[in-house]
């Protein structure tokens, strides 16, 4: 009782969604793809996982550290970077590149622009671009699965890719992959994109739990899936269907949908502006992986609009309750103006001349 | 607390200046001495005033292009504004740009053959970025600013000024770029074997991330300055503010007591 009556500023009610939290659904939500991308990879994926996400969290406490600000190391923000970083990694990179990804994640495009919140650009995929354009060929070369998969299974259509092109290259020239392998994990690619279902796993607990919502990744999906089925029928390639479905599979698409794009900081609030936000993604990774030279684009197609969210967010402001929306106000005025002149000339524009 | 004058205003804000260079240094306005110092660093045209961003970016990749670029533009920076200076009476007021735009772009023109004559190599490497000084912000500022208003030997000075510190700056920016892009100092290599040239200091993203880091630290130390009220004024006296015991009354030529008063405690000589 005696609490109740107590006297404060506002905000009176608080959810029970911290930072933390959300950051800790995040991280577990993750954890099922790193699982099978250490299953695939082996013990060295596992090693530059941990060395990204300690270096993101011990580059946060440092830099918070000496600069004497408040330590935002327990929110857990860190570790989600930290983790994206390495996700987005070739199995077999030297464990350096990841370090220097995180900490210029954290240090340059995190904390720079003032920490949690303020940032315009998600950390992770900006680390993951200045990594890609400064070492392109250590991050494109990727190694066999040397894991638990190879001992497992052995599936005779992809041994060709296993030693060879990664399943986007092979989907460029338009011929088809195994789904299977696509879906479990069992083909060359970064640690964290191998497995689909591992990630779409992912994405559902988030959306279960209401820490993301379908807006995002849903229109971005979509978006991306209908462009590519199109382009399917109209370059006649066979069995369109499954084609779409392994390229939305394939590559870093779900990673970026589930866990990239839906990052609160670099997308928009409202729900029209989520799914303009979605379907513009779709659209840049369609141009930027069929279209375009290279073979994939969620990371700059999801920087890009990053950099887009403030013009969305001007656009598509909701009016407050009773108000009218300034735009179409501003044009009724225009129109009256227009026709209140078009008036004047008609009954008395000789006399104005006159004058 | 008991004050010792209980009439003294002292504001609390004040700190003691730890170090108050214009005690040593005075610097008469609009000489060569004090033209260079504020080219360099009070008004630097690329950390301070934010002029001639393009070929900052562009021409930055490696020292020796930097210092091509910024000698270049020193020469014409120097001779444009003696020129603009020395016709500053004749130009009638309206037609001042496009006159400015001749004299400038003739200069451009003298350095852009001799270049191409004596340094070919460098003139394949700058590219474009040298006919492009003709519309550099630097000239067409300083020319608008300063030499359109003072003589000539202290525009001459203007421009040298200016040209140092923009040269210093494209230095500055290419040092750090090529070292970190390319492992190299002016060609030379200068970090050890295993240190992996991280590409992207040599692109385009580069350049805006060093560029910036360098203005912030610049904004750093003048803003800093400012806030602690001990920045440096070159061309301001030192004032002890002690006028009543000295026996130079006013022989200083300082400025008015009232300003100096806050500094009168500590500024005893």
């Amino acid at each position: 009782m005696n609490q109740k009556l107590q006297v404060s500023a506002s905000p009176h009610t608080r959810g029970m969604m911290t930072t933390g939290k959300i950051m800790t659904m995040v991280t577990a939500a993750l954890l099922p793809a790193c699982v099978m991308g250490v299953l695939a990879f082996g013990m060295h994926a596992l090693l530059v996982l941990v060395f990204s996400t300690a270096s993101a969290v011990a580059a946060e406490y440092c830099y918070e550290k000496l600069l004497h600000k408040s330590i935002t190391v327990r929110d857990g923000s860190a570790v989600v970077t930290g983790l994206l970083i390495g996700m987005n990694m070739p199995p077999q990179i030297d464990l350096w590149i990841p370090c220097l990804g995180s900490v210029f994640a954290i240090v340059v495009i995190k904390q720079l622009y003032g920490g949690l919140g303020k940032n315009f650009m998600n950390p992770a995929l900006g680390a993951r671009c200045f990594l890609l354009i400064s070492f392109s060929s250590r991050m494109t070369t990727f190694s066999e699965g040397k894991g638990l998969w190879k001992l497992v299974t052995q599936v005779p259509a992809t041994t060709d890719a296993l030693s060879g092109a990664t399943p986007l290259a092979y989907l460029k020239t338009g011929a088809c992959f195994d789904l299977k392998a696509l879906l479990i994990g069992n083909h060359m690619g970064c640690i964290g994109e191998v497995s689909a279902a591992a990630l779409l796993a992912g994405g559902l607990i988030l959306l279960a739990m209401k820490v993301i919502r379908i807006r995002i990744p849903g229109s971005y999906l979509g978006c991306f899936a209908i462009l590519t089925l199109i382009t399917a029928l109209v370059r006649g390639y066979d069995a369109p269907l499954l084609y779409t479905l392994q390229q939305l599979c394939a590559g870093g698409l779900m990673l970026g949908a589930w866990f990239m794009a839906t990052d609160y900081v670099t997308s928009p609030i409202t729900a029209m502006g989520q799914i303009v936000f979605g379907c513009a993604l779709g659209f840049l990774t369609w141009v930027f992986r069929l279209i375009g030279s290279g073979t994939e684009g969620v990371s700059y197609s999801i920087i890009f609009m990053n950099l887009l969210v403030p013009v969305i967010e001007r656009y598509t402001r909701p009016v407050a309750a009773g108000m009218v929306r300034q735009n179409r106000e501003n044009k009724r005025l225009m129109r009256q103006k227009k026709r209140e002149a078009r008036r004047l000339k008609a009954g008395g524009g000789k006399k104005e001349k006159d004058t | 607390m008991s004050r010792k004058n209980p009439g003294e205003l002292i504001d609390p804000y004040r700190k003691k200046k730890r170090f108050d260079l214009s005690r040593y240094i005075y610097l008469r306005k609009d000489s060569f001495q004090e033209r260079v110092v504020n080219g360099i660093y009070f008004e630097n045209p690329v950390f301070m005033l934010a002029l001639g961003m393009c070929p900052t970016l562009a021409t930055t990749t490696s020292v020796t292009n930097a210092i091509g670029m910024g000698l270049s533009t020193t020469a014409i920076l120097m001779m444009s504004n003696l020129f603009i200076s020395l016709l500053r009476n004749i130009i009638p007021e309206r037609m001042r740009m496009p006159s400015y735009i001749v004299i400038i772009a003739s200069f451009v023109t003298i350095v852009d053959f001799l270049m191409q004559g004596f340094l070919p190599q460098m003139y394949e490497s700058l590219g474009v970025y040298i006919p492009l000084i003709v519309v550099n912000c630097i000239i067409m500022g300083r020319a608008e600013a300063y030499a359109g208003k003072h003589g000539p030997l202290s525009s001459i000075a203007d421009g040298a000024g200016m040209g140092l510190g923009f040269t210093g700056a494209l230095i500055l920016v290419a040092a750090v770029r090529e070292l970190l892009g390319n492992g190299t100092l002016a060609g030379y290599r200068v970090m050890p074997q295993f240190y992996e040239p991280i590409n992207i200091f040599v692109l385009a993203p580069g350049a805006f991330l060093v560029l910036a880091l360098f203005v912030a630290i610049m904004n750093r130390l003048r803003i800093g300055a400012a806030r602690r009220e001990d920045e440096w004024d070159p061309t301001g006296k030192f004032v002890c503010g002690d006028c009543r015991t000295c026996p130079r009354v006013k022989g200083c030529g300082g400025k008015p007591a009232i300003e100096a008063a806050g500094s009168s405690q500590e500024g005893r000589r």
